[in-house]
């Protein structure tokens, strides 16, 4: 199995590197742009899934500064050919 | 008085923290892939870069072997000084209360800074008065202090707050000034300051020997009398 996880920095903690991201877009042209974090991507080959949780738990999150969301897929594949249906108009 | 001090692939202060401890005591090395303490009084968990830091600093460090030797003598009771990579070796462990985030600066900083001893009554402070300012440097990327507000307030009233970076000083956004906090029971120390780098007076500074020399006393009246 496939899997995605993604790691965020929890809700109402500062974020100085969002914020960076954040003031930077202005600059180069992109108004309207706001809330913007900045987190983390594990891609990972599992047997067992459903040891995930405690995966994230243990040592690919810290829980008491992030949140983690995860992504399963049957393959790599349509890991990315989902990431490309989220991004309609991408060129490739 | 035998201090022992961890070595993990990538520590970088372990030698100063060697040689800032033998200056009050005996001080051996420690290494990250054995079981085995040898025997010390007090554990130190020296600053670096420990197995890279990759993913979070100290994720991976806390799974060496030697860390179940670490967290099983902290959990008897036993001295254990975590400083910066150190600290945030011991807060992903869970033996410290809190996590340490990328400085809000988004820089590495390094300087000489201020903190303010709030608390002597544990093992890492009695040899100072309450609101001494220590001159220590730091040196680091990711030494902001975060736990919740909730959590926060429980520290400031338990008197687990041991140093706070003094007005002005607080180099990297730590949430109420937190320079250095201990557990519970105040025998687990971690700050991100390097008082083995203010021992010797070529340095500028010699006040972090006072943490040394708390720590000793408090094993001579204690543990070893």
């Amino acid at each position: 199995m496939r899997a995605r996880v993604l790691v965020r920095p929890k809700a109402g903690i500062l974020d100085p590197q969002g914020q960076a991201v954040e003031r930077a877009l202005p600059a180069l042209g992109f108004d309207g742009v706001r809330n913007v974090h900045v987190g983390r991507l594990i891609e990972l080959d599992v047997d067992d899934p459903g040891r995930l949780p405690e995966m994230c738990e243990r040592l690919l999150t810290n829980p008491l500064i992030e949140d983690y969301e995860i992504v399963e897929s049957a393959s790599a594949d349509s890991i990315g050919s989902s990431a490309g249906a989220e991004l309609p108009g991408v060129s490739r | 008085m035998k201090f022992g001090v961890v070595r993990f692939p990538g520590s970088c202060d372990d030698i100063d923290a060697l040689q800032a401890a033998a200056r009050v005591g005996d001080a051996v090395l420690l290494w990250h892939a054995d079981h085995d303490l040898q025997g010390v009084d007090a554990v130190i968990v020296p600053g670096g870069f420990s197995y890279g830091d990759y993913l979070r600093p100290g994720a991976i460090a806390r799974f060496a072997p030697v860390m179940a030797e670490v967290e099983e003598f902290g959990r008897e009771g036993g001295l254990v000084l975590g400083i910066c990579n150190g600290f945030q070796v011991l807060c992903e462990a869970g033996l410290l209360p809190g996590a340490l985030l990328p400085n809000v600066s988004l820089k590495f900083v390094f300087r000489q800074v201020e903190v303010e001893v709030v608390s002597t009554t544990g093992p890492f402070t009695g040899a100072c008065g309450v609101a001494d300012r220590l001159s220590i440097p730091v040196k680091h990327t990711t030494g902001r202090y975060y736990a919740p507000e909730a959590e926060l307030d429980r520290l400031e009233a338990a008197g687990q707050v041991l140093l706070r970076y003094a007005p002005g000083h607080n180099p990297n956004g730590s949430l109420r000034d937190v320079a250095g906090v201990c557990n519970e029971r105040g025998n687990v120390f971690g700050l991100m300051p390097h008082p083995e780098h203010a021992v010797d007076p070529l340095g500028g500074s010699t006040d972090g020997l006072r943490i040394f020399e708390s720590m000793r006393a408090h094993v001579e009246q204690h543990v070893l009398a």
